[in-house]
Formats: structure tokens, C-alpha cells, sequence
């Protein structure tokens, strides 16, 4: 009898962690879809709290905090509107930092993943983006080192290659650039979205828009 | 949401009817997130505490979401620039509209900065007026770490000596320190009327604070100005260098571990001048070559992830000879010898040691020797004694050594108040030697151990204002005496992007040990300052505006015995008062960064042999400079220009008046000062992927234009004679070629002229 109460117990533990679990990956998948789908400051910033809370309140799983911290980076972008003279450090910084505490946590939960490193150069962009001139040397230093350890991990991942495509396509010829090179890393970015298994949906899977948005520049 | 429950079987019934009823029982949560002065936060995310459920405000701050939790949950409010707002609820199914205001969180990128007085070089902190690298681009900074410094409003177009001369003050009145502790000889030797370099190469610092008054109770024995120079830490990676130029070959290497936590290396130098002085004609006839050996050593351990130890040793042997006509004794010349061995060790070591408590821990050590001859010379450059000029013959070795030990602990207050304590010693051993020409020996020995208490608080009392109040204690066991010495700022933003300073401080220093023979009963020399500041920093254009008194107190009178000045009170005294500005601009002009800057001087002291209260001759009333930076992708070369400009600096001869005081032989003012210097930099492997190496080649000139360039004048013994003092030669020319392997440091070469 003390067995089958055990079992019971157990069973009805397990159900409860799967309905945690269900809940957790409901959540999730609905708003990865709305961050698929969401190119507003205002849109992002909304996103990367609900991404948060989820993080907070489950605070086991590393996937909310990856995705607050890369709709905030995201955000912060777009409000440089991409202009490569400087964007006003005063706004672009906070929100560099609030990525990279949100980063922190995610890195605490899981380890030697690529996926965080390619976040942490895209952090190191902003930073940069806000002062290239005088920023370039240690933002862009970091974002390369950044940059090298997601290869390193995960030498196939497509996001890996998006980045350095668009170091490649903003980088003056002079300084190494090239839009040729930027080019074929664009469609090779493409080719690995193509045959990159997420590992469940609510994995890392983006990349596409951009890869494409940069691709149509080149069709003009 | 209500499911049709009548169909199941009993237990998922009662699951059913179970869920049922708490999606029944929703609250809706709506309220307005609000600053302290009422204005809506917008981006604020309201959660309800280890749930799902929140929302982010609107533009008008407001926010509204619904939960099914029930019973007392937290809603806690946060956003960017806000400390975190907290507000306790009771849920049961309604809940009245809540309001939230939000704290002003006090941060670095918000908070005003305490500037008055100071000039920063850095690459991260806010508020910076230069970048590291612009110290080692400025055209008529030479590579030298004050070169730069020397193009900011404050500091003297002195030609002559060597030294920062800042706000009326001598070079003595400026004190260098690395990692924090006190640097004894961070210039070259001395050479009679030749400005020396200054030591260390300005690529071993990652952060430089010029103050031109108003520093910190962290630092003393300076009456005018303070130069804090912070050493970099762990290098980016493994490189070699090699280095030829028209005055010397230089090498290096640094190692840096595989797990990126330590490294070493170390570099040599040999300078010789025969090349550069064959091609450029020198005033000075040398029999003697100026030869330089420079050897540095370094290691750095980070010992934990916010710990670092760093040693950085310094070796340096020096000699060179020369004579100059004599205007003492037609047809002799006067000679001129210097030996010098110096050595410099620091180790340093920070760590955090938790609960918001920081410790720096400095030593440093110091051994210089100066071997000197001043004679008479013949044709032949050869050492003679001529009856009546007796005293023309003589020479030094002076031997000292400096040890140097500061220690500080910083607690973190809240928002970014801070509280700063610590203890300085420094031990000075002086053992100067002067031969006569008779053979007759004079010296003695000059002990002096100074120690210093100090404590200081930043205080943020909001984002837009702060004060750091701190005091400063020291004891001479040289002098016998103590002083204290209080120390205020305050800061307090203006709009957006500008803000107003103030700055307060007594400054005391002690006498210099050339004036001195041994123990004394002399007092400590006092300055005290008053500054007032505005800056503008915005979007890549700096305008700072400055005023200044400063008074000078118990300056040093001397009497002249055996051609040298003694001390014998303390009855000097002064007054420098000023006003500056500072314009730089990267913005305007496409690809062109320049800053100008303009400095006005009102200074008069009584001091040393002085006859009354005069202009000193380190002091012209007015001084600018333009500088220019641009950089030419295409031709893959950086182009660097400098103006500086000085108005007349007065010049005298003092002598003894007969009647127990001096007066003046001689008076006269120099003509203004003009030099406009050029360099530029071309990368020739700029951009290429992958280069095994780099390789950049550096011409600079000084004097471009060759205006004719007047230091003040050089007298005969009596002051009869004179002629004027002249730079070494009238234009200058360098040309080097610096070549690193495996490291590719375009990374670097771009970012210093982007």
C-alpha cells in the first residue's frame, strides 16, 4: 500500500512539473512568435519584460533571459536607427547594460553556449555604435573576442555568421571591410537557417529578416 | 472562460470545475507609473512577483493586465535610469487603480561629474575631454606623455626645462603618480637650458588625469597640479615589436598566458643622437654623443576575478658631453657632462574584498645617480682652470632613493557616493656631492620621511548634484612639522549636457632638497585654490570655461653660497589668477577632430634670490594652441598639426645688492613664442586581412615654418654678457619605422585616427 501511495505522490509531482512545464513552454512559444514578428523600440522593450518576468518566476531557464536580454539589445539598435556616426550614448548605455545583466543570468544557467556569446557581440556593438571613435578599440576588441568563442562553440551556427556578414558589410574596405565577402557570408547565413534544427521552438532560430533585408540591399 | 464540465468523469470533473473557477476569478491590475516630479514613466515593466503576469507602461505611463493569482503578492515596477518601485496587494478579484512613483536611480551616465580643476584622458569614462590615444597623436606632443598635456589650457610653453609649468606654478609644483604612488625623476636629467623628455612611454598607460588645481586628498605635496597616470593592465594579446628610427633600435615582447590570466614582458631600447645630429645641426658642440639605454620589465596577475597585482621595472643609463661658447672668457668654452643611471620598480595590487569595500595597495621604488661636470674648456674641449674663474669649475654626484607606499580603501555608499581612506609614506634619502675645483668635497645627506593620512566622500546627493569633501594630513620628520589640509568640490548639472563646478583646496608641499643642506626649520610652502567651472559636453564637441585664483604662501626665499641658492625662510609668497577655455570639436568639420585652447595668466611671486614681487619667467599671460587630427583612409595616413602660441615670458639677472638683498642686473621680456609642428602616420598594411605583421612609419617636424624660437637669455658670471637661450635647433625632424609581429594592430592604428 505505502508503495502505491509513493507512486501516486510521485506521479502526481511529475504531473504538476509537466504542467509547469506546459505552462513555461506555452508562454515561451508565444512570445518568441511576437519577437519573430516585432521591429518597434516600444514593441521590443514590452517583449523583453515579458521575457523577464517569465525568467524571474521560473528562474531555472536560460531561454527567457537570452531572449530579454536580445530584445533589449534589439531595441537599442534600433532606436541608433543603425546610424554608424553615433547614436546618443546617454540612451543606448543603460539599455547595454540592462542586456548584459540579463545575459549574466542567462550565462548562470547553462554553460558553454554559443548562442550567449553571439548576444554578448551584439551588446559590445551597441556599446560601440554610440561612440565608434573612441570606443572602437575596446567595444570592438570585445565583440570580436565575443564573436570568436560562439564560432569556436558552435561552428555551423547561422547566427555566427550573420554577424560577421554585417562586420563585414559596415567595416570600410579599408579597415577590411568588404561587400563581396559580406555578401556570400549573407547567403551562406541563409543556407545554414535553411538546415539549422532548432532544438525545440522556442530555441534560437532568428536570423532570416536580417540575412534577407541585407541580401535585398545588394539586389538594388 | 467557462468549459462545459458535465460531460467529464468524476476526478477530471473535478480538475475541470477546479481550474474552472480560478480562470474565473481574474484581477485586473491598471495604475500609472510616475516620476517624483509627476512626469509619466514610459517602458516600465510592472510584474506581479514569481508570476507571468505584468505589462509595461505606455507613453503616458499608464499599464494594465489581468492575473488569476489571489491572496498577497508583490508588484514591484522597474525601469532604466529608476531605482526599483515595490507596492504590496491583496488580490481578490478587484483591485482599485494603482499608483507608483519611481526614485531617481543615481548613476554614472546620469550623474554630474567633478571636473573643476581636472582634464581627463580615458576611453571609458564619461565626462573626458581626451581620449588615451590622443596623448600619443598630438603633433607637437612628441610622443611624450606631457607633450599633450602641454596643448590644454594651464599649462606654459616652457622651451627651456623640462616639467609641466601650470597655472603660475614652477615644475617642481607638479607631481606625477603611476598606479597611485609618488614618481621621483619622471624626466630626464637635467640639461643646462635644454627641455628634457619625460621618462616613460605613454603606451604603458590606459588612463591619464591632468588636474591643474582642486586635486584630491588622495594625492599631496603638490602645490599646483597633479599628473595621475594609471598603467594598463593585461595586454590584448602575444606580440613582438621592433622599432628603427633616426635615433635609435628598440624591441620588445609581451607574453600573454593561455588562460588570459597573467603575463610578462619586457623591452629594450638604445637610443643614439650621432645620425640625427649629424643631419640636424645642434647649438650644442657635442664630444660626447647623447646615448641612451632603456630597458623595462613587467608582469601582471590577475588573481582573481577582480583582483590584479602588476609590476612594472624601469632601468635606464644615460651619457652624453657637450660644450657651448663661454661668455665668461672669450675663446674658452663652457663644458658640460652627464652621466645618469636611473631605475624605477611599482608594484601595485587592487582587489574587491565584498560588502562594497575596495583596497589599492601601491609601493614603488626609486634610485637615480647623477655624475655631472660643469668646467671651463679649452678649444679642444678639454677640461681647464683659469685663474679668477675658479668657481666655473665644479662638479656632482648626487645619489637618492625614493621609496613610495600608499594604501586606500574605498566603500561603496549608496548610488554612487563613496567613501575613500587610506595612508601614504614616503621616504626620500638624498645624498647630493658637489666637488669644487680645489678637489674640496661639500655635502651631506637629506633624510626625509613623509607620512600622510587622508580621507575623502563622494557624495550624490541627486543626480544633479554632488560634492567630495575630503582632508588630508601630513607629517614631515625632514621639517618636523604637520599640516592639514582640507579639500572641497562640488558639482551641479545645467540642463542636459552642462554642468557648473566649484573647487576648494589647500596644497602643501615641502621645500626642495636642492635648497637644503640638511635638517631644517623651514615650513611647509602652501597654496591654496579657488576654481570655478562650466563644461558642455555634447555629441562629440567639449566647451570648458574656467576661472581661478590661487594664493601662495611660505614659498621658499634663498641666499646664494658657493654659486649655489641655500633656503633661509620661508618669507616667499604669490598670487596667479587666471581665466581659460577649451574647445573641441569632432563633429563640424567631416573626418577632422580639433581642439583649441586659450589660457590668460595673471601671476607675480616673491621667491628664491627674487628682489620683489615679479612675473616669474616660467610665466606668459597668454598661451594657445590649436591642434588638428585627421585621418585619410584612402591613403591610409594620419595627419596630425599643432599651433602653440606664447606671449613674452619675462628674463632677468639677479645679484647681490651689497647691501644684504639683490637687484637686477638685467631685465627683459622674450619675444612671443610661435610653433607650428606636423606629423603624420602611414599604415602601410592597413586592412590587410591576416598580416603576420604590422608596420607603421611615423614622420614628424617640429618648427615647421622655422619661426625663430626664444627661451629668455643665458648670462656671463657677472651678468655682463648674455645671450639669448635657443632651442637645440631650429626645426626638428623624426622618422621611424615600428613593426609588430603577430598581432594584428590595425585594430588598434585605426581607432587611434578614425
Amino acid at each position: 500500500m505505502k508503495k502505491v501511495y509513493s507512486l501516486l505522490l510521485l506521479l502526481f509531482f511529475y504531473g504538476a512539473v509537466q504542467a509547469q512545464s506546459d505552462r513555461f513552454i506555452a508562454a515561451m512559444q508565444q512570445k518568441v512568435a511576437a519577437f519573430d514578428t516585432t521591429f518597434s523600440v516600444n514593441g521590443l522593450t514590452a517583449l523583453a519584460n515579458d521575457f523577464e518576468r517569465i525568467a524571474d518566476a521560473e528562474k531555472t531557464q536560460w531561454l527567457p533571459y537570452y531572449y530579454a536580454a536580445l530584445a533589449q539589445v534589439n531595441g537599442g539598435m534600433m532606436m541608433t536607427g543603425g546610424n554608424m556616426n553615433g547614436g546618443d550614448a546617454s540612451k543606448t548605455d543603460p539599455i547595454a547594460d540592462r542586456a548584459e545583466s540579463l545575459l549574466n543570468k542567462a550565462a548562470a544557467l547553462t554553460t558553454d553556449n554559443a548562442e550567449l556569446h553571439v548576444v554578448r557581440k551584439m551588446i559590445a556593438n551597441l556599446r560601440m555604435m554610440a561612440d565608434p571613435m573612441n570606443r572602437y578599440m575596446t567595444y570592438g576588441q570585445e565583440g570580436a573576442r565575443a564573436l570568436a568563442k560562439a564560432k569556436e562553440l558552435d561552428p555551423a551556427n547561422p547566427r555566427v555568421t550573420l554577424l560577421e556578414a554585417q562586420d563585414k558589410f559596415y567595416t570600410p574596405e579599408q579597415f577590411g571591410g568588404s561587400k563581396d565577402e559580406a555578401k556570400k557570408l549573407f547567403e551562406e547565413t541563409v543556407k545554414r537557417l535553411d538546415a539549422h534544427k532548432p532544438q525545440t521552438s522556442i530555441h534560437p532560430h532568428w536570423g532570416r529578416p536580417a540575412a534577407q533585408y541585407f541580401l535585398g540591399q545588394f539586389a538594388k | 472562460m467557462f468549459y462545459n464540465c458535465t460531460k467529464m468523469k468524476p476526478l477530471l470533473l473535478l480538475l475541470c470545475v477546479f481550474f474552472t473557477l480560478q480562470a474565473a476569478a481574474q484581477t485586473t491590475l491598471s495604475g500609472t507609473v510616475k516620476d517624483a516630479k509627476s512626469r509619466p514613466v514610459a517602458g516600465a515593466s510592472v510584474s506581479l512577483k514569481d508570476s507571468y503576469d505584468g505589462a509595461t507602461t505606455d507613453s503616458t505611463g499608464s499599464f494594465s493586465f489581468t492575473t488569476s493569482e489571489r491572496g498577497a503578492h508583490l508588484l514591484t515596477v522597474s525601469a532604466i535610469g529608476y531605482k526599483t518601485g515595490e507596492k504590496q496587494l491583496n488580490l481578490a478579484g478587484s483591485q482599485a487603480p494603482i499608483a507608483i512613483v519611481l526614485k531617481e536611480a543615481i548613476t554614472e551616465l546620469s550623474a554630474v561629474v567633478i571636473s573643476a580643476g581636472s582634464f581627463e584622458a580615458s576611453d571609458r569614462k564619461k565626462g573626458t575631454v581626451l581620449s588615451a590615444i590622443d596623448i600619443a597623436t598630438t603633433a607637437s606632443g612628441e610622443g611624450d606623455v606631457t607633450g599633450a598635456l602641454k596643448t590644454l589650457p594651464g599649462a606654459q610653453q616652457v622651451g627651456e626645462s623640462e616639467g609641466l609649468f601650470v597655472r603660475g606654478g614652477t615644475a617642481a609644483e607638479t607631481k606625477t603618480f603611476i598606479d597611485g604612488t609618488l614618481v621621483n625623476n619622471f624626466f630626464f636629467s637635467s640639461v643646462p637650458n635644454v627641455a628634457q623628455r619625460s621618462r616613460f612611454s605613454p603606451f604603458i598607460f590606459k588612463g591619464t588625469v591632468f588636474s591643474t588645481g582642486g586635486y584630491s586628498a588622495l594625492y599631496g605635496q603638490a602645490l599646483s597640479s597633479a599628473l595621475i597616470l594609471e598603467s594598463i593592465d593585461l595586454p590584448e594579446e602575444t606580440s613582438a615589436t621592433v622599432g628603427i628610427s633616426a635615433i635609435g633600435l628598440s624591441g620588445g615582447y609581451q607574453q600573454l598566458a593561455k588562460n588570459k590570466k597573467w603575463s610578462w614582458g619586457g623591452n629594450y631600447s638604445y637610443s643614439d643622437l650621432r645620425p640625427a645630429f649629424a643631419v640636424i645641426k645642434q647649438r650644442q658642440d657635442f664630444f660626447k654623443m647623447p646615448i641612451f639605454h632603456n630597458a623595462d620589465a613587467n608582469f601582471r596577475i590577475k588573481t582573481s576575478a577582480t583582483g590584479m597585482l602588476k609590476y612594472y621595472g624601469y632601468f635606464n643609463w644615460s651619457d652624453l658631453g657637450f660644450t657651448t661658447n663661454s661668455l665668461d672668457t672669450l675663446g674658452f668654452n663652457d663644458l658640460f657632462r652627464l652621466r645618469n643611471e636611473n631605475t624605477y620598480h611599482n608594484l601595485s595590487y587592487r582587489e574587491v574584498l565584498g560588502h562594497g569595500w575596495k583596497v589599492n595597495i601601491g609601493t614603488s621604488f626609486t634610485y637615480n645617480r647623477d655624475t655631472a661636470v660643469m668646467a671651463l674648456a679649452n678649444g679642444k674641449q678639454q677640461e681647464v682652470l683659469v685663474q679668477g674663474m675658479e668657481y666655473k669649475n665644479m662638479g656632482w654626484n648626487n645619489r637618492s632613493r625614493f621609496f613610495n607606499s600608499k594604501l586606500v580603501f574605498e566603500k561603496k555608499l549608496r548610488g554612487l557616493s563613496a567613501l575613500r581612506m587610506g595612508a601614504e609614506y614616503n621616504r626620500s634619502e638624498e645624498e647630493p656631492q658637489f666637488t669644487l675645483y680645489n678637489g674640496d668635497k661639500l655635502g651631506g645627506a637629506i633624510t626625509d620621511g613623509l607620512t600622510a593620512a587622508f580621507a575623502e566622500a563622494d557624495m550624490y546627493l541627486t543626480n544633479n548634484l554632488a560634492a567630495k569633501m575630503g582632508a588630508r594630513a601630513e607629517h614631515s620628520s625632514l621639517l618636523q612639522r604637520t599640516n592639514w589640509a582640507p579639500r572641497l568640490s562640488l558639482a551641479y548639472k545645467v540642463g542636459t549636457n552642462g554642468q557648473a563646478s566649484l573647487a576648494y583646496g589647500q596644497f602643501y608641499q615641502n621645500p626642495e632638497t636642492r635648497y637644503l643642506n640638511g635638517p631644517s626649520s623651514l615650513l611647509f610652502a602652501k597654496a591654496t585654490h579657488y576654481i570655478a567651472q562650466y563644461q558642455r559636453i555634447a555629441s562629440d564637441r567639449t566647451l570648458r570655461l574656467e576661472v581661478f585664483y590661487k594664493d601662495y604662501d611660505n614659498l621658499v626665499k634663498t641666499r646664494t653660497e658657493q654659486t649655489r641658492g641655500m633656503a633661509i625662510s620661508n618669507g616667499g609668497f604669490g598670487y596667479a589668477k587666471g581665466f581659460e577655455a577649451f574647445w573641441r570639436d569632432k563633429k563640424t568639420v567631416r573626418n577632422l577632430d580639433y581642439w583649441i585652447s586659450y589660457s590668460f595668466l595673471d601671476t607675480k611671486r616673491d621667491f628664491l634670490d627674487y628682489p620683489t614681487s615679479i612675473q616669474p619667467n616660467f610665466a606668459a599671460r597668454h598661451t594657445a594652441s590649436v591642434v588638428m587630427k585627421r585621418f585619410v583612409t584612402a591613403w591610409k595616413t594620419g595627419f596630425n598639426a599643432a599651433y602653440n602660441f606664447s606671449s613674452p615670458r619675462p628674463f632677468f639677472f639677479i645679484a647681490p645688492n651689497g647691501a644684504g638683498h639683490t637687484k637686477f642686473v638685467d631685465r627683459g621680456e622674450t619675444p612671443p613664442y610661435h610653433n607650428v609642428s606636423f606629423s603624420l602616420n602611414y599604415l602601410p598594411n592597413l586592412g590587410k586581412a591576416n598580416a603576420q605583421k604590422f608596420t607603421v612609419l611615423v614622420l614628424s617636424v617640429s618648427n615647421v615654418f622655422g619661426f625663430d624660437q626664444e627661451y629668455g637669455r643665458r648670462y656671463s658670471f657677472n651678468g655682463q654678457r648674455f645671450e639669448p637661450i635657443l632651442p637645440p635647433s631650429r626645426r626638428f625632424i623624426f622618422i621611424g619605422a615600428f613593426i609588430s609581429f603577430g598581432v594584428d594592430r590595425s585594430q588598434e592604428v585605426i581607432n587611434s585616427n578614425l
